[in-house]
């Protein structure tokens, strides 16, 4: 009951490439979990596998202790899974506001007039208030992320995947948006967050996993995680 | 936070005041105009609501579909087919054209849908192309010579007597103002269906699906949903336009009904031109194109020639069209979609 997501074997293939090998997990609800791992371990995947934008081979996927394997994308949104994208996805003809609306009124199944003062409140959060009539396709790079993230908090998800949110930006924003992610999590969110920026991932998360080969090889709090000699091995390159 | 969301502009509020005085001259217009004006409003009206229809499927949904003539020459034989084996009025029969052409859309939907981008495109002509050839098997509708509405039926058509009283003209005139009339009630419509559709949360559904599709679904969209939505729609408006236009020339062949030529690429040099994606570009898009056929039709092949080539300046230097040119410029938007947030403190 205390689960949120539970993963039972997942498996997914593309061709003869593994890609999730027989990945199990729970996260109980409220906690923060990391996902590290060299590119091309399979952690995007992991997450499309989540939301539904894929589906598995094998293996079950249970949300909020309901069998969602078969379930698309669109339904899981709307039973609370909200996510981001590791290239930012926005809807480009749509403003910054228009972007965050749609989120809102399709992720939670509520009229745009109800969900407008939220979205407001999520923009003013993320420091996008200003540009909210601005087409989202005129935005930076950061701002593009910053969407991403405003737009995966406007269906109010009880679970939020983030897909290197933090990739490419400064030190600064990079704080800026670990600081919005941390206080989503004090409110009781379920944060799974893929993530090569690793302070920042670390000053958030207390659960860490590590993926390789589609495979989990360690898991358990960050600083155990990362002391251990095979992931340093594996993650970080061989190390002295 | 006093937060709220508005769509309309300065302008919108001018423009739908204007549009109220034009709609008012335009219903009037059988009074003071002769039989040739009417005639050339209802060929503007009706290419103005295919063009609307297909930028409602192309431009906001992302559907380019090149097989729109099949909606308009189904709709058309239905039509035919409903007043000359059933005996039904041609008024009525024009809501049999929509119907018609609403069954035709789900086979379409159903193929086409399985296909992205050109083949989608190609799909919708191949379809229609089948339909052609198969109507032009119809014998009883005159088969692939077509066939004519007999002057009896035509001669009372529900309207036409009371017409021809109200202005003192003859039948045929009487059936001309009848039909521009039902256009223009039916462009009226169309663009404040369309308009509505946009204001409305499947508006933001439908654009997000063309600009993102798998977006769209991580935000609880349901694509597929949207699409067959507005692909059903205008295929019953387009229907329902395709039986009107032939109700008004009493007259049908297959390769006229369904014609790629007229019903679809006019259609789509009129949403090009005029601003593919926004409501105001169909609107100018005709006025030009009507404007290079009243000017240029007698040129013969060298029309289409001339029309070919301002597409393709037009795609290369203004790709939103001529309305997307002015609205980059003056920020100009009649029928306005955008969801602006005002915020009346500005935190200045």
């Amino acid at each position: 009951m205390s689960d949120v997501l539970v993963l039972d074997a997942v498996s997914k293939a593309f061709g003869a490439l593994r890609v999730t090998d027989g990945v199990s997990l729970a996260v109980p609800r409220g906690q923060a979990l990391g996902i590290i791992g060299p590119n091309g371990a399979g952690k995007s995947t992991l997450f499309n596998l989540i939301t539904g934008n894929l589906m598995p081979d094998s293996g079950r996927v249970v949300l909020l202790d309901q069998d969602v394997t078969r379930l698309p994308a669109m339904t899981r949104v709307r039973m609370g899974v909200g996510r981001s994208f590791q290239i930012p996805q926005p809807f480009e003809g749509l403003t910054v506001f228009e972007n965050l609306l749609t989120a809102a009124a399709f992720g939670r199944g509520l009229p745009e007039g109800q969900v407008a003062e939220d979205c407001a409140a999520i923009l003013d959060r993320i420091g996008l208030l200003a540009r909210a009539n601005q087409l989202a396709g005129s935005l930076t790079l950061l701002d593009r992320k910053r969407l991403e993230l405003g737009r995966a908090m406007a269906t109010r998800p009880e679970l939020l995947l983030l897909d290197e949110i933090a990739g490419g930006l400064t030190e600064a924003e990079c704080r800026t948006l670990s600081d919005t992610i941390r206080a989503l999590h004090g409110q009781g969110v379920t944060i799974i967050w893929i993530e090569h920026v690793l302070h920042a991932l670390i000053s958030v998360v207390e659960r860490l996993l590590v993926l390789d080969f589609g495979r989990v090889i360690a898991q358990g709090s960050p600083d155990a995680v990362m002391a251990s000699k095979e992931v340093r091995e594996i993650y970080l390159g061989i190390e002295a | 936070m006093q937060a709220y969301v508005t769509t309309r502009t300065r302008a919108s509020t001018i423009a739908g005041i204007a549009a109220i005085g034009l709609v008012a001259l335009a219903v009037a217009a059988p009074a003071f105009v002769s039989r040739i004006v009417i005639q050339d409003l209802f060929f503007i009206l009706t290419m103005l609501m295919l063009a609307q229809l297909w930028n409602l499927i192309a431009g906001y949904g992302g559907m380019v579909s090149v097989g729109q003539q099949a909606f308009v020459g189904i709709g058309a034989y239905a039509m035919f087919g409903g007043v000359l084996l059933w005996g039904w009025d041609p008024v009525p029969a024009i809501i049999l054209g929509g119907l018609a052409a609403l069954a035709l859309s789900v086979p379409m939907a159903f193929f086409a849908f399985r296909l992205q981008g050109a083949y989608f495109a190609i799909g919708t002509w191949v379809v229609a192309e089948v339909t052609r050839l198969l109507v032009a098997q119809w014998r009883a509708l005159g088969g692939g010579t077509g066939t004519s509405l007999p002057r009896q039926v035509t001669a009372d058509i529900w309207g036409v007597d009371w017409v021809a009283d109200l202005f003192g003209v003859r039948e045929a005139a009487a059936r001309d103002i009848l039909a521009y009339w039902l256009a223009l009630a039916l462009c009226i419509l169309t663009i404040a269906a369309i308009y509505w559709l946009l204001r409305s949360r499947t508006g933001l559904a439908l654009a997000s699906v063309r600009d993102n599709d798998e977006a769209a679904r991580s935000v609880g969209v349901d694509p597929r949903r949207v699409k067959w939505l507005v692909f059903l729609a205008a295929g019953f408006a387009t229907g329902l336009v395709g039986a009107l236009v032939y109700m008004q020339t009493a007259r049908i062949s297959p390769d006229a009904a369904f014609s790629v030529t007229t019903w679809t690429a006019y259609v789509i040099f009129i949403v090009v031109i005029g601003g593919i994606g926004r409501l105001e570009g169909p609107v100018l898009g005709v006025l030009v194109f009507w404007g290079l056929q009243t000017a240029f039709a007698s040129y013969g092949s060298w029309y289409l020639f001339a029309l070919g080539i301002i597409a393709i300046v037009v795609m290369l230097f203004a790709p939103r069209g001529l309305w997307g040119l002015l609205a980059d410029r003056t920020g100009l938007a009649l029928f306005p979609v955008q969801r602006r947030l005002i915020l009346p403190d500005k935190k200045a």
